[in-house]
């Protein structure tokens, strides 16, 4: 099993997550992860979605994905020539003597504290996923609470951009 | 000018060359069903079921290459149109279905008769609309029928809330935008022209794309060229003239032997417009074993699939075959077809013609032309219809292939017959016929030409025979123990009622049915045990065939 992302322009409309999601449920596409947002033009929205699978279920998801209607852009991501992000908010148990300690790997992962009461502190943090699970594991003896995470945005480096692409399956 | 909602779709249908309707009114499309009315010209045909309208514009869509159109209303209206728009969707056929719904101001409160039927129909359609801006209704309907036909075809459903029918927006006629097929990548056809002029046995698969995209000509200038066999899939049947010599017969589970036996020897296939369905392919590892696999369809999506190719061409079969015929030399095969002429003689001189569905289908050709639309419903009679009788024409066989949807054929039937024009055949059997036996009525009322053959064995024919094979003839709720009496039934809806109960009825009672004038309904009794031969089970390959049982 590999890890893929795909990233997608689909028109800001109600019904497209379903369309895309329906999809995915139906063709049986393991999916870790699905963000949308909007973007630069309020007609379309950006989908990053990061698949598990191989070659094969990459291909049919993309040329499946494509054949909606309301998908206008998609492409799959080039992993070395691509920046990811993804935000996480943590809520920790944080009592007085644990305090600086958490502060202390706060700091060495840039995290920010965003929310603090007697017992907890609210972590935020934003980074590749890898940096973020790593995150999680050293906080998480202290006694994780709660979690936010927004799954994998992701958007290529240099000039060229989703938009400027031509049609994903007219491209094979 | 100003119009009402419902004038304008009416209008919008007109401008795409609509005439043709299939539905049933209701509460939520009423002001529809006045505009038609009011204007007068498009031919609405009132089914008993919306069921029967979603077959019965499947039917229509696939015997002219129009668009099929139907309307129902709201709720169950909606759901009733659900499996003809899934038995569309599934054969790639050009359907836009139109429903009515509550107001927009009453949606997602569960109100009367309410169904959210775009989500329903989702996994079903190309795509779908929920009209809830009057002002977007006639692009709506217009990207409809473009997407209905754009690329490969298919269902395209438009739900509009009874507001939008009763509000007042500006209208301006429009041309409809036609679909153009893309361009034909040259760098592919090079490859594929490749391959094909070093094949010593290259073996043609004619799938429903070579119909849905009119491949005929073009298809059959192609085994010219190459000098080689031609086998169709249930979809592609008509695509190639099945009394040509080159033509092997059907491929696949029900197919013939000589085109498994061709199929086996082949070094290169070339599938056009089909998909390696379950039914076609069986073992997919196997189906590839030995052959360069060369795969034209229109979606993207079908190549690499279910069995991956080793070179293909993704545009509409009847542009690549247009473009690749002039770069092709004309090929010498004389041995490769001598010898898949000799499988065609040796299952012709071993074939059992005792069957009285053999007998009775094989005797239609006395009462039919090439152009006869004959139309089937789902089961050992399909196979049947499928293999006895020799299609020579496209969009002649109208029958119910992804989906298998026992029901389909009376629905259908009535939209080819009306969609065309001519006296129509319908081929089903017990199982099927008793799903939708309603739309008899339709039949009658619209005074169709319908002959309705009746494959009367008292069971669900091919579920027995999976019984019998698979299952140890443990024959679980497939005897029918009714006693429906199919002349009195015919007459009580006031078409005629027939009986073949022997092979000496077969030419007199065809010859009074085909002499009638309104719906006949034929009951042809046969074997509770009659079986389609050959046949290859499930997830075997064409080694497996079996001729006997």
């Amino acid at each position: 099993m590999k890890k893929y992302t795909i990233t997608a322009l689909v028109a800001n409309k109600s019904g497209v997550l379903t369309r895309v999601s329906g999809l995915f449920a139906r063709r049986g596409f393991n999916i870790e992860s699905l963000c949308v947002c909007t973007t630069e033009d309020e007609a379309l929205s950006r989908m990053t979605i990061v698949l598990n699978g191989d070659d094969a279920i990459l291909a049919q998801m993309t040329k499946q994905l494509d054949k909606l209607i309301d998908v206008k852009k998609i492409a799959v991501a080039d992993e070395g020539n691509t920046i990811y992000r993804e935000l996480l908010l943590v809520k920790v148990s944080a009592p007085a003597d644990k305090r600086s300690e958490i502060i202390e790997i706060k700091e060495v992962y840039k995290a920010k504290i965003v929310d603090l009461s007697p017992e907890t502190l609210v972590l935020e943090i934003t980074g590749e996923p890898n940096k973020l699970d790593g995150f999680v594991q050293v906080i998480e003896p202290y006694g994780i609470l709660e979690m936010a995470r927004t799954g994998v945005t992701a958007l290529s480096r240099g000039a060229s951009c989703l938009n400027d692409l031509v049609d994903y399956n007219e491209s094979i | 000018m100003k119009l009402k909602g419902a004038e304008i779709l009416i209008q919008c249908l007109k401008e795409q060359g609509v005439d043709t309707v299939f539905g049933y009114p209701g509460g939520c499309v009423l002001d529809i069903y006045d505009a038609i009315y009011r204007d007068g010209s498009i031919r609405h045909i009132l089914t008993a079921h919306e069921q029967g309208a979603s077959h019965a514009a499947d039917g229509y869509a696939r015997a002219t290459g129009k668009t099929g159109v139907c309307l129902a209303t709201s709720g169950p209206g909606a759901t009733n149109l659900v499996t003809g728009i899934a038995t569309a969707y599934m054969d790639s056929v050009p359907l836009v279905a139109i429903t009515g719904n509550v107001t927009v101001s009453n949606l997602g409160r569960d109100s009367f008769q309410e169904v959210d039927i775009a989500g329903i129909t989702m996994p079903v359609t190309k795509h779908n609309y929920i009209v809830k801006d009057i002002t977007k209704l006639a692009q709506t309907v217009r990207e409809a029928f473009y997407i209905a036909n754009a690329g490969r075809k298919g269902p395209v459903l438009i739900d509009i809330p009874k507001n939008i029918q009763t509000e007042e927006c500006d209208y301006q006629p429009q041309a409809p935008e036609r679909y153009v097929p893309k361009a034909v990548p040259a760098q592919a056809l090079e490859r594929v022209r490749a391959a094909l002029e070093g094949a010593k046995r290259p073996l043609i698969l004619a799938g429903g794309g070579c119909v849905r995209s009119g491949a005929s000509q073009n298809l059959y200038a192609l085994a010219q060229k190459l000098q080689a066999p031609v086998c169709c899939t249930l979809m592609g049947l008509g695509a190639y003239p099945a009394s040509d010599g080159q033509y092997l017969g059907m491929i696949g589970m029900h197919g013939t032997d000589a085109a498994a036996k061709a199929f086996r020897r082949a070094d290169a296939v070339i599938a056009c417009g089909m998909r390696f369905s379950d039914r076609v392919a069986g073992n997919r590892e196997k189906f590839r074993e030995g052959k360069t696999i060369i795969q034209f369809d229109i979606d993207a999506a079908e190549i690499d699939k279910n069995v991956p190719a080793d070179l293909s061409v993704m545009a509409d079969v009847n542009e690549t075959l247009k473009s690749l015929l002039p770069l092709l030399e004309q090929g010498e095969r004389k041995e490769w077809l001598k010898e898949v002429s000799a499988y065609k003689e040796y299952e012709a001189a071993h074939f059992d013609s005792g069957l009285p569905a053999y007998r009775i289908l094989s005797a239609l050709k006395n009462f039919t032309d090439a152009d006869t639309p004959v139309a089937t419903d789902v089961g050992q009679h399909q196979m049947w219809a499928a293999q006895f009788c020799a299609f020579d024409k496209p969009r002649t066989f109208i029958s119910s292939g992804g989906l298998g949807t026992m029901g389909f054929g009376m629905g259908a039937a009535i939209g080819a017959c009306v969609g065309t024009g001519k006296k129509t055949v319908l081929v089903t059997g017990d199982g099927s016929f008793h799903m939708n036996l309603n739309e008899l009525c339709t039949a009658v009322s619209q005074k169709l030409p319908l002959i309705i053959l009746l494959m009367d064995n008292n069971c669900l024919g091919m579920v027995r025979q999976w019984q019998t094979l698979f299952y140890g003839k443990r024959y679980s709720q497939t005897t029918l123990d009714r006693k429906t009496d199919y002349c009195k039934l015919a007459e009580a809806f006031g078409a005629e009622g027939m009986t073949i109960a022997c092979e000496a009825d077969i030419l007199p009672v065809l010859g009074r049915a085909f002499a009638a004038e309104g719906p006949v309904l034929v009951d042809c009794k046969i074997g509770i045990d009659d079986k389609v031969l050959p046949m290859i089970a499930p997830g075997k390959s064409f080694d497996d065939i079996i001729t006997k049982i």
